[in-house]
């Protein structure tokens, strides 16, 4: 469990997370919702440890990581695991070495054939066991998306972060990623948070979802509840979506419970 | 001003911390070498050998006196090769390849996200990316120094001889006059301190880099702009102090 705790933090003077306390829940897709600039990216870096919040803390499971001896925030580090938001891949590297090199820097006292298994386990696990060979500039975005998901899961990571995993890809292909968070956070029971402002990814893996207005923290429930809110805000964003709008326009004539989720007068579509 | 020094300070003292493991950085430091210094030879070789050539030509053009020996052409091709022409000449030449293909790659992985990527992991991004560079630059460099001087040399005795404006046996008589071992020493000198400034100030252009392609071109100029302003100040200061 990852728990966020009054986290503050400024640039130039404007504030942009106005001190969130939240909780991503083990062995859940959390997912950060929120429109852009509203601060999702930053409490993202912030957690991970690219960026150093103004004030507040973060644990995981318990062990604190802010202003903690580096010794423990790098043991928290290398329990992580990162999807880029562009994939983040080493040009350098093929696909295969790309999905081996955690595995190469954080687990040393691993043998060449353990790391070699390890590898092709975790590029079958995403559907590119043939992709090996090439080259991240000669593979498709969803494919780098998936390489990223290798890489990421290869050192058995304990907590999976992913950046707008679903940014720059058509529809299907959005989805398939979607299916392969949700499936491998259920499979390794790990704590998965998810920064997107795709409302597809909301109804199809929100197992926790927080919603981010203005640098604060509106709302948070699973995607069951998010359709019954009372937040304009999130009303607002939810309705934005114009297949949300011809979803409700359907479930309208046929009374269905989108109808009744959104029959607040105060929303006006 | 002073706070880009300090941040550069504090950028150096980054890489010494949280290193990766020895066997790690060696062989990243050789793959480096092999880009910093094998990959440079022919441009080094081309730059070193013509300007020899030239050296030669023109100093056998000014050297009129019938009492000045025509050995002297010789011997002066040697000793401006030695103290300048090749440290300087090559780091510079260096400042232009090394440098803006260091700042150019590091910028790229920093706004490709791949330097964050690499921190994620609990990496340390400057010593894993940026130490090996450093290191290969100071070995690569007086290398790539002693085969300039070398090529300089034998470009001023082929330019010399088939001009017919000496004789071989004049050129080599005046390159082998008053020979100095310790200007080789201050050259490699030069050579190890120049590389470090190259290397050091292009990682930190491109390490630094912020926005998109647009920024990535900037930190190659700033970082080839940079360095051989350096060159030239820490060959004046070199020169004061060593000489």
């Amino acid at each position: 469990m990852i728990e966020v705790h009054n986290i503050q933090k400024s640039f130039n003077g404007n504030p942009v997370l106005k001190g969130i306390t939240c909780t991503f829940e083990t062995g859940k897709c959390n997912l950060l919702l929120g429109g852009s600039g509203t601060g999702k990216s930053v409490l993202l870096q912030c957690i991970v440890g690219l960026m150093k919040p103004d004030l507040g803390s973060i644990t995981f499971d318990g062990l604190v990581f802010t202003n903690n001896k580096v010794d423990i925030k790098q043991e928290i580090r290398r329990k992580i695991g990162m999807l880029f938001q562009g994939g983040a891949l080493f040009d350098s590297m093929t696909v295969y070495e790309n999905t081996e090199f955690p595995l190469k820097m954080l687990t040393p006292e691993m043998s060449k054939e353990e790391r070699r298994d390890r590898v092709e386990f975790c590029l079958k696990r995403v559907g590119l066991e043939n992709a090996g060979t090439k080259m991240p500039s000669e593979i498709s975005g969803g494919m780098k998306k998936r390489v990223g998901i290798a890489r990421a899961i290869a050192p058995n990571c304990t907590y999976l972060f992913c950046d707008e995993p679903n940014s720059g890809l058509d529809p299907a292909t959005s989805i398939k990623i979607d299916e392969l968070i949700y499936e491998i956070t259920h499979e390794y029971g790990i704590t998965t948070v998810v920064i997107t402002h795709d409302m597809n990814s909301v109804v199809e893996i929100g197992d926790h979802i927080i919603y981010l207005h203005k640098g604060q923290k509106l709302w948070d429930g699973n995607k069951d509840e998010i359709l019954n809110t009372t937040v304009p805000e999130l009303k607002e964003f939810i309705f934005s979506s114009s297949l949300v709008r011809a979803a409700k326009k359907v479930d309208e004539e046929t009374e269905g419970g989108l109808a009744a989720a959104t029959s607040d007068e105060a929303y006006n579509i | 001003m002073v706070k880009t020094f300090g941040e550069f300070l504090i950028f150096m003292q980054s890489m010494l911390v949280r290193k990766e493991r020895l066997g790690t950085l060696w062989q990243r430091t050789l793959d480096e070498a092999i880009l910093i210094g094998i990959d440079s030879v022919f441009i080094v070789a081309i730059v070193s050998a013509f300007i020899g050539a030239v050296t030669c030509v023109q100093i056998a053009y000014n050297l009129v006196n019938p009492l000045i020996p025509k050995s002297t052409i010789g011997f002066m091709v040697r000793e401006m090769t030695i103290l300048e022409l090749a440290p300087t000449i090559t780091s510079i030449v260096l400042a232009g390849k090394v440098g803006s293909s260091i700042a150019g790659g590091l910028g790229t992985m920093r706004i490709t996200e791949q330097v964050d990527a690499l921190e994620v992991m609990g990496i340390n991004s400057a010593s894993y990316l940026v130490l090996p560079k450093i290191v290969a630059a100071m070995l690569m460099f007086p290398l790539l120094v002693v085969l300039a001087m070398v090529l300089s040399i034998t470009g001023g005795y082929l330019a010399g001889t088939l001009s017919g404006a000496m004789s071989a046996q004049e050129y080599v008589e005046g390159i082998r006059t008053d020979f100095v071992p310790y200007n080789i020493v201050f050259a490699l000198i030069k050579s190890v301190v120049f590389a470090f400034l190259v290397s050091a100030i292009s990682s930190y252009k491109g390490y630094y880099t912020k926005g998109g392609a647009l920024e990535v071109g900037a930190a190659s100029t700033g970082a080839v702009t940079n360095s051989i302003i350096a060159i030239l100040l820490a060959d004046y200061v070199l020169a004061a102090v060593l000489l």
